[in-house]
């Protein structure tokens, strides 16, 4: 018998949520743990680094690596992982853009140690204490891992074959891809986005399009909104014009906003720049308006938008060409 | 900042870190368990639009993004003012039952109850759903999956995606229940009774028959006297979605009954340099350290906690075996209620009675005509009032999430006590008591010792940002044994 190809999936700054993606697959993880080795590693137990740096370099044939690179340890997972596997995955939204926990790029960790352990209504902290690197105890020395001050992507890292997006990728997204491997379909190029289409969220959605314009934006609590219609035509600010295909349009399907968590669609580099400019195209500027009337109204309506960054680059930032310009 | 090289224990980002230190004697001195990770919600949440947190706030934790959503809409509820109408609130309320039995299922299958189904001294290759699937056959394991796929069904049907659900607004639901819907989610409760009392029974023959693991249970080991937190409807019923927090002592008095809103008055925390979660206690009693006991500000908030603050089960069934439970250890009943059951390894069970009451109340509400109206939200009338709190029972604990805003409703300031967090002082103490059993004058037992700490760890189900939950069911974890010189004397790792 033929050794069996080796699966690994490795958990970096994560919710777990993708681990719970790849369980609902159900009764097909059966089927996987049949057909691979599987080899999870997720916790970075010294004597299991060993074991892995001891393979041969590419021996593991594919790795799915979930969660962002926040610390060293992150980045140094990833690299090796990448030596030792044949093809490299991004899974999901935090490794692939940064995702949501991203967002965090926009402060220091000081700003976080303030808020977190000193201005905080219910901690009780007259000595100021905050976490440190090391502690003297009476028994002895206690050690914590820094908290680094940026959230990484895995391709900011290392070099990555292939991205499966979403926040978590769609189980059967991700058991087609499985499934491929198994049936020994061919790869699509190194460096393609797979387990997901290559248009927008919209072209999955069965709301109808009117081409309407829009006056004004609405908050999701304003409107009722008609769920037969199109979201972003009623004014709520749905991603999925900007955000790539693959869920299915599940977001809209229960009538909210989609909000991006599959990133960016083909030929788009900036998930985020391409919403306001699709925006700035369907705001209602008909009649006889000079260039700077339309202008400032352009402005007016967009200012009513109190949050750019967790509005267009929820699931993007750490990924985007703003990186951590944003910061305050 | 001082660059420090990191030392391999280090590696276990994100997961427990224990250091045993022993003094001179070679006894243990303590035990110091560190959760070495931070992602730092609180800070970035600041400047997010607050109707967006309750699925930016689910990120947390990918297992129980349900509890999130739900404390995040009960919080913006309050912020906007805008109560439910009456089937937003069912709707809500029937995820969270469907949520319920599919984390219990996978807790007492995958994660905690192998240490009993497989057995306590089976070999960690073993003691995980693979294992168990061995001992109880492939048929169990079918069910098991089975149950999860159809409860994340569910809660993908009402709330839009199976993990990190999105259909929460504040004032309501995005999406209404069809007939056919409601007739499917009927038929998907029933079954989760029949499962859930298929497991209670598989926990009898097992656990409850066997009287080397009744004796492991009631041991002393896994033992502590503290308060107990959890929520309870007017008539003192367990409830994970509304109602008022109970604490009571450890002999089973009621020590206050406050509603989530006053939670600053009777919670606070404690910061340690050491590890990067906070640790809460009781305010009015204060923080008295790592104890047990009346004077210690140190509760427990988890399946067992629920019980032991309630006067009863809601549901018929559940009734039934929360009598048998409380009977079964002994407990006497004191002013119309069980006194407290202290052994914390029954959280196991407990687990089960709730997963039992979970469907039983999933049924009622699934088979409510009201659940179909498509009257399911109620716009806020004004601003964000300014301040919105809101709080639900986790699967791991009573979960608070605080929220300040301008009047544009943009979030100004987060503050969140999560599931888990409650529990870290008594996870630490649990722990430290199961190193005491097993490390004498310098002598430890390396098997038992990891075997016991992972059982006094996993009775309690901590998800440090779900650290502990990974497939295979085993349980990462390093622990560090140092002398009283500073020699690290050994160091076990698991994974
Ligand atoms: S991509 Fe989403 S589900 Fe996956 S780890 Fe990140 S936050 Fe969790
Ligand atoms: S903007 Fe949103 S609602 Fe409109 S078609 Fe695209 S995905 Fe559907
Ligand atoms: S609709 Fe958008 S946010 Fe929702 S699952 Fe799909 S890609 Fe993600």
């Amino acid at each position: 018998m033929t050794k069996k190809p080796g699966l690994s999936m490795y958990w970096a700054s994560s919710c777990g949520g993708c681990e719970i993606a790849l369980v609902n697959i159900n009764e097909k993880i059966l089927e996987v743990i049949d057909k691979f080795d599987f080899m999870f590693c997720p916790c970075l137990l010294d004597t299991k680094k060993k074991d892995i740096e001891a393979l041969p370099d590419k021996s593991i044939e594919i790795t799915l690596f979930n969660g962002a690179v926040r610390t060293e340890e992150n980045a140094e997972m990833a690299n090796l992982l990448r030596k030792k596997s044949k093809i490299l995955i991004a899974f999901g939204s935090c490794s692939n853009d940064g995702c949501i926990p991203g967002l965090s790029n926009l402060y220091s960790a000081k700003d976080h140690f303030d808020t977190i352990y000193l201005n905080n209504p219910t901690v009780s902290n007259p000595g100021g204490i905050v976490p440190q690197r090391e502690t003297e105890v009476p028994e002895g020395t206690l050690h914590l891992p820094e908290f680094y001050d940026t959230v990484r992507t895995l391709s900011q890292v290392v070099d990555v074959e292939y991205f499966i997006p979403g926040c978590p990728p769609e189980s059967n997204q991700i058991w087609d891809v499985i499934n491929s491997v198994i049936e020994g379909v061919k790869l699509p190029p190194k460096g393609s986005v797979i387990g997901a289409g290559t248009s927008t969220v919209c072209d999955e959605c069965e709301k109808i399009k009117e081409d309407k314009k829009i006056d004004r934006f609405y908050r999701t609590y304003e409107i009722i909104p008609d769920t037969k219609k199109c979201l972003l035509e009623q004014g709520i600010i749905c991603m999925g014009i900007a955000t790539r295909a693959g869920c299915g349009s599940l977001c809209p399907k229960v009538n909210m906003p989609c909000s991006g968590c599959y990133g960016a669609p083909d030929g788009v580099l900036d998930q985020g720049a391409k919403m306001i400019a699709a925006l700035g195209s369907i705001l209602n500027l008909e009649g006889d308006l000079t260039e700077e009337e339309i202008t400032g109204h352009t402005n007016k309506i967009m200012d009513s938008i109190p949050d750019y960054a967790g509005t267009f680059y929820k699931f993007s930032l750490a990924g985007s060409i703003l990186k951590n310009s944003v910061r305050k | 900042m001082k660059k420090v090289t990191i030392d391999p224990i280090t590696r276990l980002e994100g997961h427990g870190k224990i250091d045993i230190f022993l003094n001179d004697g070679g006894d243990v001195a303590n035990v110091y368990f560190q959760v070495p990770e931070l992602r730092g919600f609180e800070q970035f949440c600041v400047g997010r639009l607050a109707e967006e947190m309750p699925i930016i706030t689910n990120r947390i934790c990918g297992v129980c993004p349900e509890a999130h959503h739900m404390a995040s809409l009960k919080a913006l509820d309050d912020l906007f003012e805008a109560e439910p109408p009456d089937a937003a609130k069912k709707i809500r309320e029937l995820l969270y039952m469907a949520f319920y039995v599919t984390d219990h299922t996978t807790h007492f299958y995958a994660l905690g109850g192998p240490d009993f189904i497989v057995g306590p001294d089976a070999p960690p290759s073993e003691r995980n759903i693979f294992g168990v699937i061995k001992k109880v056959g492939l048929d169990i394991g079918k069910q098991v999956i089975e149950t999860r796929a159809q409860n994340h069904h569910v809660i993908e049907m009402l709330g839009g995606r199976k993990v990190h659900p999105c259909a929460g607004l504040p004032g309501g639901w995005s999406k209404p229940v069809t007939e056919e819907e409601r007739k499917e989610l009927e038929a998907i409760a029933k079954k989760n009774i029949d499962f859930a009392l298929f497991s209670l029974k598989t926990f009898d023959k097992i656990v409850l028959n066997n009287p080397d693991l009744l004796e492991l249970i009631t041991s002393d080991i896994y033992t502590h006297q503290t308060y107990y937190m959890g929520t309870v409807d007017d008539e003192n019923h367990v409830n994970f979605y509304d109602g008022m927090v109970r604490v009571v002592d450890p002999e089973g008095k009621e020590f206050v009954k406050y509603h989530p809103k006053d939670y600053m008055e009777h919670i606070m925390e404690n910061v340690e340099s050491w590890t990067y979660l906070k640790v809460p206690y009781l305010k009015k009693i204060g923080w008295k350290g790592f104890i047990d006991g009346m004077d210690s500000g140190v509760y427990c908030a988890t399946p067992l906690s629920r019980l032991n603050v309630s006067d009863s089960m809601a549901t018929p069934l559940a009734q039934e075996h929360f009598e048998k439970f409380y009977e079964t250890f002994g407990s006497k009943k004191k002013n119309g209620r069980y006194q407290p059951v202290h052994f914390r390894l029954s959280t196991h069970w407990a687990r089960l009675i709730e997963m039992l009451y979970a469907a039983e109340h999933m049924l009622e509400l699934a088979s409510d005509p009201e659940i179909t109206s498509p009257e399911i939200r109620n716009l806020p009338s004004g601003k964000a009032k300014g301040v919105g709190i809101g709080s639900v029972e986790a699967p791991r604990g009573t979960l608070t999430h605080h929220y300040v805003t301008d009047e544009n409703a943009v979030i100004q300031k987060v503050n969140m006590i999560v599931g888990t967090t409650n529990n870290y002082a008594p996870i630490s103490m649990s722990l430290k008591r199961a190193a005491e059993k097993l490390i004498t004058k310098g002598k430890v037992i390396k098997d038992e010792l990891l075997n016991k700490i992972e059982m006094a760890f996993r009775l309690y189900d901590p998800c440090l940002s779900c650290a502990t939950h990974h497939l295979p069911g085993t349980m990462p974890m390093i622990v560090k044994i140092i002398n009283s010189g500073g020699d690290v004397l050994d160091t076990f790792t698991r994974d």
